[in-house]
């Protein structure tokens, strides 16, 4: 926990603190300046994505696409016979073309970034609550500074798993950004608070995006009419709330790599105030 | 034989026949296709045993042949409209060389715009549904996306009876078939008009008394 210790134990090692006695206070040492006012150019100005590492959870990602410009790794979840976690090397790519699109999404607004796929979707298994499980365990490991998901899970045992795993990530500085649903479905992780929830809207900027305050979708980013990299090697044209989610992703990755000390509470805090129904 | 499959007997007696639901999913594609002035529309149904996505219902181009085929459920955009549950629409998909390697190929059609919604009833997804170039001389908006999901949902209810009565069908083909007979009673039952269905009961009424049920 960042510059708060208040006691140490014999070994003089610093402890973290539950409370705050009043001669702690100054002791508080926050990482980032805020500016007096956070604009967009102070946010992501200048940055590139650099030492970021964005992890895409979906269907895979066709590495040698030439927008999507490599991968760090990629690998595939499954379940063995006894549920057992299964991750291997993906050596298929995408079964689908919906993660690569993403990556190139990704890619084209943090354009030096570290993308990797964990690819929970495909022949043989559709996305199971478990192995949708598994993958987002397994990226909240690898320590990713960006996680874009566009699957949930309707299940309710699932539920409050996932709730805890979304709550870990956000303590330790994993932003899970993922997609709404367009329909009102009661389905997980997107409507946990420690997610940035993802819906789309009608304008053409990648760089417009808007804050809701009406939950649960927090944001809505470009999502119609979106040109993006597609199996094959190919460009194609699609819509929908999960084309909207990597536009959110990338923009995390060019504010994270300006500043990289950002909770990912003050990461949120940062995309509303540079919203453009806010400040943007 | 348990409780639940005389049920299951009477329910697929007076639930409709697979003909009626087909009737159904038909007419689905047909008002999907004419509201957004598309050439094609199709309904895939998860078949959860065999892990695949069967197309069940189809109007407009490649119809004739596309009726009964299948893919690992899994793929394709299809396959990850299935499993995440949420609407994509697509735009020149012909260019995309796997795609056309797909089902698509096989039925001489291939489309290069694809909108696809799943069909959700509860927490299933039992499918999903496809409506295939839509006019190019207008951009997708999600006026249209939102259109498109209310049909999915309609569709969903109906593919969730058609399932019902094909589970129930199933109990009777099985090994309840003795159990044929309960349905083709309350079937007939229910085909009566009243005065002759009010002799019916009676009639029932007396055979169960006589069979020791009252």
């Amino acid at each position: 926990m960042a510059g708060i210790e208040l006691h140490s134990n014999e070994g003089g090692q610093a402890l973290p603190a539950w409370s705050l006695p009043k001669d702690a206070v100054d002791r508080i040492s926050l990482p980032v300046h805020w500016p007096d006012r956070v604009t967009r150019e102070w946010a992501w100005d200048g940055a590139a994505g650099a030492g970021t590492r964005v992890c895409i959870l979906d269907s895979g990602v066709e590495a040698d696409h030439p927008t999507v410009g490599g991968l760090e790794s990629a690998v595939a979840i499954s379940l063995g016979d006894d549920e057992e976690v299964v991750v291997t090397e993906d050596e298929e790519g995408d079964l689908s073309g919906h993660g690569t699109a993403c990556a190139g999404i990704v890619r084209s607004l943090a354009p030096e970034c570290s993308l990797s796929s964990v690819r929970v979707l495909g022949a043989g298994f559709t996305g199971t609550g478990g192995v949708l499980l598994a993958g987002l365990r397994y990226a909240v490991e690898q320590g990713f500074d960006v996680i874009n998901m566009s699957l949930s899970t309707t299940k309710k045992p699932f539920a409050s798993v996932l709730h805890e795993l979304a709550d870990s990530a956000y303590f330790k500085r994993t932003v899970l950004v993922a997609s709404a649903h367009n329909m009102p479905v009661e389905s997980y992780p997107w409507r946990f608070s420690s997610v940035i929830s993802v819906g789309s809207h009608e304008e053409p900027d990648p760089f417009t995006f808007f804050y809701n305050p009406t939950p649960p979708v927090e944001f809505f980013g470009r999502g119609v009419n979106v040109e993006v990299a597609w199996l094959g090697g190919r460009t194609v044209t699609v819509s929908g709330n999960s084309f909207a989610t990597p536009h959110l992703s990338g923009i995390c990755a060019l504010i994270m790599s300006k500043h990289p000390e950002l909770t990912p509470f003050q990461l949120k805090s940062v995309l509303y105030l540079t919203a453009t129904n806010v400040g943007g | 034989m348990t409780n639940e499959d005389f049920r299951a007997a009477v329910a697929s007696g007076v639930t409709g026949s697979e003909d009626a639901f087909r009737s159904l999913l038909s007419a689905i594609v047909e008002v999907a296709r004419s509201i957004f002035g598309a050439k094609a529309s199709s309904i895939l149904l998860l078949d959860e045993d065999a892990h695949e996505l069967v197309f069940e219902a189809a109007v407009g181009e490649g119809e004739d042949s596309i009726i009964g085929m299948r893919f690992p459920a899994g793929t394709g955009i299809a396959g990850w409209v299935l499993a995440t549950r949420t609407p994509l629409v697509i735009e020149d998909v012909k260019k995309d060389p796997r795609f056309a390697s797909d089902v698509a190929e096989d039925t001489g059609y291939i489309p290069s715009g694809l909108m696809a919604a799943p069909l959700l009833n509860d927490e299933n997804a039992l499918g999903v549904l496809e409506v295939l170039d839509r006019p190019e001389r207008s951009q997708f908006s999600l006026q249209e996306m939102e259109l498109l999901g209310l049909f999915a949902n309609q569709a969903a209810i109906a593919v969730d009876l058609l399932l019902r009565a094909r589970r129930a069908k199933r109990v009777l083909d099985g090994d309840e078939a003795d159990l044929t007979v309960v349905a083709e009673l309350a079937a007939a039952m229910d085909g009566l008009e009243d005065r002759r269905r009010t002799a019916g009961f009676a009639l029932l009424r007396d055979l169960a008394q006589t069979l020791g049920a009252r």
